[in-house]
């Protein structure tokens, strides 16, 4: 198993005809994604990439069975885009577009929540991410595929390319990956990393599951405390960008840390809390600065949360930074995979 | 997408939230002319800035004569201000905006957030007007009240009253209040704001309701849709160097230190900041060159962060997906080609045709070291930093 796609998932591409959704859905089929069809609107009944076109979502659905979907429309008709999948019947939808309005976006997660219950709602990814990908089976992104090894291990993170820097240097440890799913930099998103915890918990063949958050936001505490709550297995977690100034935002419209001691928005406070929290707990935030302690067994524990809105935690800086409960176990399952 | 506060202040006086009177200027003479179009005897005189804690910083004065005003104004005009919200280097003070003086009973704090636990807007409001907001959540988070907006409905007058009840308000300011807060939310809505603060919003010793400053800031995003939001842009307020790279289409960030980053992605960049710090060093900047970078564009990049006199080495970290190594490695070759850069370059490739970039690297016969890894390319550009700066 893996989640949300597999090799057999009919996956459609949502403005396949484009310049980004020709290249990328070429990637895709060639990685062995079940691609069954492309929506263009106007474009419906012609043939590109030898799959058919369709002008609305609901008509490529009925003819194709369609569960699952690649959003390439341009930031203005994206959040439109995403609705439409949810209507047509879509089950998993990713979207890879940058520059979303935030207003959009608010109003897609209202559409989302408010016409079906949990269990028929569409699942969303992103938007502003790299995609999701079942190593070995299926790609619905546009990660370089070759980067990532099958595996037991699930991946979440926000950003593309750190994405790929943390499934390479797993790659090279010797650590496969279930399912990579990216999350996306936006500040607001369609699914939030515990809500992509649950399905990972749920997954037979997923055994631990790396996180590669970064600033901006509570998401990454909310995880941490959903993993303390209700998670039976190991979680490793990785947070970007704790040096960052507050108040710049970095990059991604949702990487900024709000400046001031005790900020409102969330980020800072909640993650004292989970600190806090986890020390409670005797757990600790690991960091392990290269591969070369994963390897040797040692690790370097550095805990520094400071209140003052400067740096919350110091991550040690290595990509394989760990929140656990009891890090050894976590430590030892991931490095005996 | 910040504005000024005479620009949000006349943006939501179109939609009937309650302003002070006031003029913006540009001089000192135009500011006594605004004093004098608005009359009375005693006026308030504020810096405009991009910044917060203006007031702190010597940013805002209450005048009484022309040659007060003057004063102020030939002090500020033209020059930085520094606020703790500004950097060390502060902001350039572009305008003056002269605004009548308001008798005030009480003052109240009002903002409009984009909350990002709930995923919707949200009112915030304070009896605890004029103070630091973020302390009273922290020290008193019971003296402020939130209301979450629907979005498929968007706000409701109830909500409105449910809010303005909680700020102790005598009865005769309760529609008023209510009214007001209804007005900035339409004007947060139909502007894609992503933040609206009034601090203070006040009540009048005859029961009125003003808004005596106003703060707003845009989603990036939706500026395609908002050209007239867009029109307020004011380029003097941003770091010429994130102005310059925008233009093509890089996103820079400019900091403090001395290490010069070029990377793709920007959770990639972030990570490397906290590499470098990690090694013992200091980013001089955040530089996410984005995915499909031509020769061309890393070359552009390069200048970019070269352009900054703080800095005293470089590293560039590709992890190509998207992206080709070796595009970026002709891009380092043609740039030292044509110019010398006699500071440290460190580069690592990884990711498609990683063997290619590395390639054209060596056989350049270019002075650049390489690094394998993340960790490598942080630490190593710090010892080479370290080194030539005899540390």
């Amino acid at each position: 198993m893996s989640i949300f796609i597999n090799e057999k998932t009919p996956v459609l591409v949502q403005g396949l005809t484009g310049r980004m959704g020709s290249f990328h859905a070429q990637e895709m089929i060639e990685y062995g994604t079940n691609v069954v069809a492309g929506v263009t609107p106007g474009k419906g009944g012609t043939t590109h990439l030898g799959k058919p076109v369709f002008n609305t979502v609901k008509e490529a659905v009925a003819a194709t069975g369609a569960e699952a979907s690649i959003v390439f429309v341009p930031p203005a008709y994206a959040a439109d885009g995403i609705m439409e999948a949810a209507e047509s019947g879509i089950k998993y939808c990713v979207s890879i577009t940058d520059g979303i309005p935030t207003h959009d976006m608010i109003r897609v997660k209202r559409y989302l929540f408010a016409r079906a219950k949990p269990e028929d709602r569409m699942i969303l990814t992103g938007p502003n991410c790299a995609g999701t990908i079942s190593p070995g089976k299926a790609m619905l992104g546009i990660m370089p595929g070759h980067i990532y090894m099958q595996g037991n291990v699930g991946l979440i993170g926000r950003s593309g390319t750190l994405g790929y820097e943390a499934a390479s240097q797993m790659k090279e440890l010797g650590i496969g990956i279930s399912t990579g799913v990216g999350i996306g930099g936006d500040p607001i998103n369609g699914s939030s990393f515990v809500e992509i915890l649950k399905h990972f918990e749920k997954d037979d063949e997923t055994e631990a599951v790396m996180i590669i958050g970064e600033i901006g936001g509570p998401q990454e505490a909310e995880a941490a405390e959903y993993f303390q709550k209700h998670m039976s297995k190991p979680v490793a977690a990785y947070i970007a960008g704790l040096t960052a100034p507050p108040g710049r935002l970095m990059g991604h419209a949702g990487a900024i840390v709000s400046g001031g001691k005790g900020s409102v928005e969330g980020k800072i406070e909640a993650l004292e809390k989970a600190g806090d929290d986890m020390y409670d707990l005797e757990a600790l935030i690991v960091s392990v600065s290269d591969k070369n302690y994963l390897n040797d067994n040692k690790f370097d524990v550095s805990i520094d949360i400071i209140d003052d809105g400067e740096q919350v935690l110091d991550t040690g800086g290595g990509i394989m930074n760990m929140i656990s409960s009891t890090n050894e176990k976590n430590f030892l399952i991931l490095n005996s995979l | 997408m910040n504005i000024h506060e005479y620009q949000a202040k006349k943006l939501l006086a179109e939609y009937g939230v309650p302003i002070p009177k006031g003029g913006v200027a540009h001089s000192a003479t135009g500011a006594i002319y605004q004093a004098n179009e608005l009359g009375g005897d005693k006026w308030v005189v504020k810096a405009q800035l991009h910044s917060g804690a203006r007031g702190k910083a010597g940013g805002v004065k209450i005048c009484t004569s022309q040659r007060e005003i003057a004063e102020f104004c030939d002090k500020l005009l033209g020059n930085n201000l520094v606020t703790h919200q500004t950097g060390p280097e502060g902001k350039m003070v572009s305008s003056i905006y002269v605004e009548e003086a308001s008798d005030i009973a009480k003052e109240l704090y009002f903002s409009i957030v984009l909350d990002r636990t709930s995923q919707k807007v949200t009112l915030i409001a304070s009896t605890e007007g004029g103070m630091d907001i973020e302390k009273v959540a922290e020290e008193t988070p019971e003296k402020i009240s939130k209301i979450v907006i629907d979005p498929a409905v968007g706000m409701q007058p109830f909500q409105a009253r449910q809010l303005v009840f909680t700020l102790d308000l005598p009865n005769k300011a309760i529609a008023a209040a209510s009214r007001a807060v209804m007005k900035c939310y339409r004007a947060f809505r139909d502007t894609d704001a992503n933040l609206l603060e009034i601090n203070p919003m006040i009540l009048t010793t005859d029961n009125k309701i003003l808004a005596i400053d106003a703060k707003m800031s845009f989603d990036a995003n939706a500026l395609y849709r908002r050209p007239e939001i867009f029109e307020f842009r004011d380029k003097t307020q941003e770091d010429p160097r994130e102005t310059h790279a925008a233009e093509h289409d890089l996103n820079y960030v400019g900091l403090d230190g001395n290490i010069g980053c070029l990377i793709n992605g920007a959770g990639l960049a972030m990570a490397t900041m906290d590499m470098i710090q990690h090694a013992g060093g200091e980013p001089a900047n955040f530089l996410d060159i984005g995915g499909g970078a031509s020769a061309e564009r890393v070359a552009t990049s390069i200048e970019l962060v070269l352009s900054d006199d703080n800095v005293e080495a470089i590293l560039v970290n590709i992890f190509a997906g998207i992206n080709r190594c070796d595009w970026v490695a002709q891009g380092i070759v043609d740039l030292l080609n044509k110019r010398d850069i006699d500071i440290p370059l460190v580069v690592r490739l990884s990711g498609t045709n990683v063997e290619k970039g590395q390639k054209i690297l060596k056989d350049s016969g270019k002075k650049v070291t390489t690094a394998d890894t993340l960790s490598d390319a942080a630490h190593k550009v710090v010892a080479a930093w370290k080194k030539a700066k005899g540390k």
